[in-house]
C-alpha cells in the first residue's frame, strides 16, 4: 500500500543519548533505530558514541562493540561477518547494505542505522522477512527434472555453467528486495527483485526441465510486470549483482516464446 | 482480492497469500504492447513535432489544408490512436500501482479506458471530418 507518511505509532522519536567513552581520542557518532515490542511506545532514535580506535573496520563491528560495551539489549541479526550469509542487512546511511562489509570510513557525519525499508519491525533492526521467505518457497527454489537422474552429477559445459554467474553469488540478504518503491507499494502481490533474481537463476539453468512452467508462473501483471526499471536493486546489491538485468531478461524470454 | 481482505486472512500461511489466486498468465501482453506503441510513437512524435514547428504561424485555413491532405490525415489517425493507446497502458499501470481499494481502482480503470477512447474517437472523426469533407 502506498504510504508517504509511516502510521503515527511508528514515527521514531528520539532516543536516549548514551554516554561517550572516556579516554577516546577518535569517536563516531551512530543514530540506530531502537523499538521494543514489549512497550507500547513509538521507536526512538538512540545515539551511541563508539571508539573507533578499539572497534574493528566496519559498521558490523561497531554495532557488535555497541552490544557488547554499552547497550546488551541492541537487537540485530548476524552471522558470517564476511558477506555470505545475508542477515547483517540493514540501511546504513540511507542504503541498504550488509553490515559485514561497509566499512565506517565510508560513512561522513553521523552514521544513521535503520531496519531494512517498508518491512515490519520484531525489534530494533530486526525486521519481518516471512512474506519475502514466502515468495521465494513460490517460485520453487529446485532443480526440476523429468530425466531420471544420472548416476553422477548432472553435467553442465562451462558456457552453460556461466550463464549462472551473477545469480548464485545472491546470499538473500533482501537489501534489493526493501530498496524497491514497487515492492514496497504492492509487495503481497509483486514478487520483487531478489525473488525475481533467483526465479531467473532456476529458468537460466540448463539442468532444469521446468523453464516454462516457471515462465507461467511469473507471467501476471503483478508478479512479474510490477517492475518499472527503476533500478535502486542494482544500485544497492552489497554483491554487486544486478537483478534488473535479471528481471529483464525474464521479460525478454517471454517475449521469446511468444 | 488478494490485499483487500487481508485482515480476514490472519490464520492462512503466508506461502498461501503469496500464491493467492495464480498466476493469470497475461502480463506480458501489457508490456509488450507498451513497448510496441513507444517504438511506433517515436517517428510519429517527431513527423507532428515537425509538422507543428513548420506550421508556426499559420492560419486557420493552412491548418485545414494541412489536416485535409491524405499523408497527413494517415498519419494524424495514426498518432492519435497510438498516442492514446499507449497513454491507456500505461495510466493503467499507474493506477494498479498507487490505487488499492478495489472498487476505486476498477472506477479508475474505467474513466482512464473510456476517457482516452473517447478522446481518441473524437480526434479520428475530427481528423475524418475535415479531410473527407476537402
Amino acid at each position: 500500500m502506498v504510504e508517504f507518511m509511516l502510521p503515527k505509532n511508528s514515527r521514531p522519536k528520539k532516543g536516549k543519548v548514551w554516554p561517550r567513552p572516556g579516554d577516546a581520542t577518535n569517536t563516531r557518532t551512530f543514530k540506530i533505530y531502537r523499538y521494543d515490542p514489549d512497550l507500547s511506545e513509538n521507536p526512538r532514535i538512540d545515539t551511541f558514541y563508539v571508539d573507533t580506535d578499539t572497534c574493528g573496520p566496519m559498521i558490523l563491528d561497531a554495532l557488535v562493540k555497541i552490544k557488547n560495551e554499552i547497550d546488551s539489549t541492541l537487537t540485530f541479526r548476524r552471522s558470517c561477518r564476511e558477506g555470505v550469509c545475508g542477515s547483517c542487512a540493514f540501511n546504513v546511511d540511507g542504503t541498504n547494505t550488509i553490515a559485514c562489509t561497509k566499512p565506517i570510513a565510508d560513512i561522513r557525519g553521523d552514521i544513521k542505522i535503520y531496519p531494512l525499508p517498508h518491512m515490519p519491525v520484531i525489534k530494533d533492526l530486526v525486521p519481518d522477512l516471512s512474506v519475502p521467505y514466502a515468495q521465494y518457497a513460490s517460485i520453487e527454489p529446485w532443480l526440476k527434472s523429468d530425466t531420471p537422474a544420472p548416476t553422477s552429477e548432472r553435467l553442465q559445459s562451462t558456457h552453460e555453467r556461466a550463464e549462472l554467474d551473477g545469480m548464485w553469488e545472491c546470499i538473500l540478504c533482501f537489501c534489493c528486495q526493501t530498496s524497491c518503491p514497487s515492492y514496497w507499494w504492492n509487495g503481497d502481490r509483486y514478487l520483487g527483485p531478489a525473488i525475481l533474481l533467483q526465479a531467473y537463476r532456476w529458468i537460466a539453468d540448463s539442468r532444469d526441465e521446468a523453464a516454462g512452467e516457471r515462465l507461467d508462473n511469473v507471467d501476471d501483471p503483478f508478479r512479474l510486470y510490477r517492475c518499472h526499471t527503476i533500478m535502486n536493486c542494482t544500485n544497492t546489491c552489497p554483491k554487486n549483482l544486478n537483478p534488473g538485468k535479471a528481471i529483464a531478461e525474464i521479460k525478454s524470454l517471454l517475449i521469446n516464446r511468444r | 482480492m488478494a490485499g483487500t481482505s487481508r485482515n480476514k486472512r490472519q490464520l492462512r500461511s503466508n506461502l498461501s497469500r503469496v500464491r493467492g489466486l495464480g498466476s493469470t498468465r497475461e502480463g506480458v501482453h501489457h508490456w509488450w504492447a507498451q513497448r510496441m506503441s513507444a517504438v511506433a510513437l517515436l517517428p510519429l512524435s517527431m513527423w507532428f513535432m515537425y509538422s507543428l514547428i513548420t506550421l508556426t504561424g499559420a492560419d486557420y485555413q493552412s491548418f485545414h489544408i494541412w489536416a485535409s491532405e491524405f499523408g497527413n490525415s494517415v498519419f494524424l489517425v495514426l498518432f492519435v490512436v497510438t498516442l492514446f493507446h499507449h497513454a491507456q497502458l500505461g495510466v493503467t499501470v499507474v493506477v494498479e500501482d498507487y490505487v488499492h481499494s478495489e472498487p476505486v481502482k476498477m472506477a479508475m480503470i474505467l474513466i482512464v479506458k473510456y476517457g482516452t477512447m473517447l478522446f481518441a474517437a473524437s480526434s479520428v472523426f475530427a481528423v475524418l471530418k475535415i479531410s473527407l469533407a476537402g
